[in-house]
């Protein structure tokens, strides 16, 4: 377990190195890198403004949404070089995102949703063999296909958030936060479709604050903190660590609240851009 | 009684026409949050190309050409500028469509003169007898054309990819991009689908009874505005029904002038705004819009 591990070597997987990201002048990444091997699941750790969703937009290609930009440093997926490259581009390589808060199209169908999911994808034809296997994977968004989505529930809106991004047939899924305000049953059922989507085929990097779901699912992990990889490791071992169980899973003794490896210097509210 | 179905038919159908302008407004409006404010010269460039070609290359392949003239010059304004136009705030592309409409109808005024030019349709000043109802054939011609035209818009937005990847971008253009669609394509494609229905409103509203295009017809154009707002910005419903509440106002309030004459001449073109005031007191966002718009 050591600071700015960069996992396993894997050519077909997602590669960052030294990813630098600001908002303008302010600096929301520092140079990360990270790796997330081809079928594995990983996660990334971290509290509010830690750089979880900045990573993930970084990835996607969707900074400039926010005024933000790549400012050092590379991301690669397999042979294909992601940043700079339009998030139509990164979608098309299979990268695709289920974002923060679920997005979903609230004044269209159930079926409008993951007709919009299947926009981007690089086969058109597959369209219906994705809709069977989402509803396979969800049959309540089948039940409510001609409803409004604003009218599902918050785990069915997940749940389609889900199934969108996957109807785009994706080789890798990025999720941010899928179990954000959902009841523990459904984050736990929330959790055991992200493994049957990976053990489907299909490699997971999971951006989540709940680390004990995170660190279940999850073969590697990294912990982000003010923009900075301070830990890394497999899960499994980060899950026994002492500084992730007090800090992260509530567990152990709280009265030392020394920074992490002792290298993060006093948090800036960093909330406002990754909230 | 039969005047009032006649300027019940004539608000109708000029109606259809307004609504036609003000679905363009809509769709450029949820594609890209732009009030448009140069649509009305994007009508005057597709009447001008239809007046200056009919008679080289007859009537239906000059509208063909207005059509696809005005729609090119829909997608270049949104190509050229406002994609270029590097602004947070979506009214300064507001102000920057009024630049580009005061350049295009300064120049096509110029070309025009004062000359009125014929479109050379078909319909003519005939007028259509059903029973003592007399109704000019140009002005069921532009109902039947504009209400078939608006069905078959609905329609797409309704079920094709288009229509599904502008209706995505229109409710969240960042999670649209996540599913893979091209902004740029979507908000140029509704460019020129706003341009082409202009181009069409700009025939039916050049033809019998208007003597034929001159340069007051961006004028005529503006009343359209009103139709969208009253209807909401970012409804494609209100569109229609906006188009129709202002048709249908300004030809009976034109019909019945002689015994309004007590309000003063000229009501017929100050009551589309009228009702436009009256349904923004009450309804801030329009009858069917969703989104309220601050000072623009």
């Amino acid at each position: 377990m050591n600071v700015h591990d960069p996992g396993p070597p894997g050519d077909s997987g997602l590669t960052v190195r030294d990813l630098a990201v600001s908002y303008g002048p302010v600096t929301a990444l520092r140079g990360i890198s990270l790796e997330v091997p081809r079928g594995s699941v990983v996660t990334v750790l971290g509290g509010n403004g830690a750089g979880k969703s900045t990573l993930l937009r970084a990835i996607s290609g969707t900074l400039r949404f926010h005024r933000g930009g790549i400012t050092a440093g590379e991301i690669g997926f397999g042979r294909a070089r992601l940043s700079g490259a339009a998030t139509s581009a990164v979608v098309a390589h299979g990268v695709v995102q289920v974002p923060e808060g679920r997005k979903i199209f609230a004044r269209m169908t159930v079926e409008e949703n993951l007709r919009a999911g299947a926009l981007g994808a690089r086969d058109r034809r597959s369209a219906s063999e994705s809709r069977e296997r989402v509803l396979t994977l969800f049959p309540v968004l089948a039940e409510r296909a001609r409803q409004r989505a604003g009218l599902l529930s918050g785990g069915e809106q997940q749940m389609l958030a889900i199934g969108r991004a996957l109807m785009a047939r994706p080789k890798l899924l990025l999720l941010d936060e899928p179990t954000l305000g959902l009841a523990p049953m459904m984050a736990a059922r929330i959790a055991d479709t992200v493994r049957e989507i990976n053990a489907q085929g299909t490699t997971v990097l999971l951006v989540e604050q709940n680390a004990a779901l995170a660190l279940s699912l999850a073969s590697h992990a990294y912990v982000l903190e003010v923009g900075e990889v301070v830990l890394s490791g497999p899960a499994a071992e980060l899950a026994e660590s002492d500084e992730v169980r007090r800090r992260y899973l509530g567990i152990g003794d709280d009265r030392d609240e020394a920074p992490l490896a002792g290298a993060a210097p006093a948090r800036p509210a960093l909330s406002r851009w990754s909230a | 009684m039969i005047t009032f179905i006649e300027l019940l038919v004539n608000g109708i159908s000029i109606g259809a026409v307004y609504a036609l302008i003000a679905l363009g407004f809509v769709v450029i409006f949820k594609a890209t949050e732009v009030v448009n404010f140069a649509h009305a010269s994007l009508l005057l460039v597709g009447g001008f190309i239809i007046a200056k070609t009919h008679e080289s290359v007859g009537f239906w392949p000059a509208l063909l050409l207005g059509l696809a003239g005005a729609a090119v010059l829909g997608a270049l304004i949104e190509f050229l500028v406002i994609r270029r136009a590097n602004v947070v705030n979506h009214s300064v592309l507001a102000i920057v469509t009024i630049g580009v409409d005061i350049v295009l109808t300064t120049e096509l005024t110029r070309q025009i003169g004062t000359e009125v030019l014929a479109l050379g349709d078909p319909w003519g000043s005939q007028v259509l007898h059903l029973g003592a109802v007399n109704i000019p054939l140009a002005r069921i011609a532009a109902l039947l054309a504009a209400s078939a035209v608006i069905a078959a818009f609905l329609l797409a937005f309704k079920y094709t990819n288009w229509g599904v990847a502008m209706r995505a971008t229109a409710e969240d253009a960042e999670t649209a991009a996540l599913m893979g669609v091209r902004r740029g394509r979507v908000s140029m494609g509704a460019w020129a689908v706003a341009g082409a229905l202009a181009a069409l409103a700009a025939l039916f509203m050049c033809i019998f009874p208007t003597p034929g295009l001159d340069r007051t017809v961006t004028a005529t154009a503006m009343k359209a505005f009103p139709a969208a707002i009253l209807g909401g910005l970012d409804s494609t419903t209100g569109a229609l029904a906006g188009g129709l509440i202002i048709g249908v106002t300004e030809s009976l309030v034109s019909g019945y002038q002689g015994e309004l004459v007590f309000l003063g001449r000229g009501l017929g073109d100050v009551a589309p705004f009228l009702v436009m005031i009256i349904v923004l007191l009450i309804r801030p966002a329009g009858l069917f819009g969703t989104r309220e718009l601050a000072r623009v």
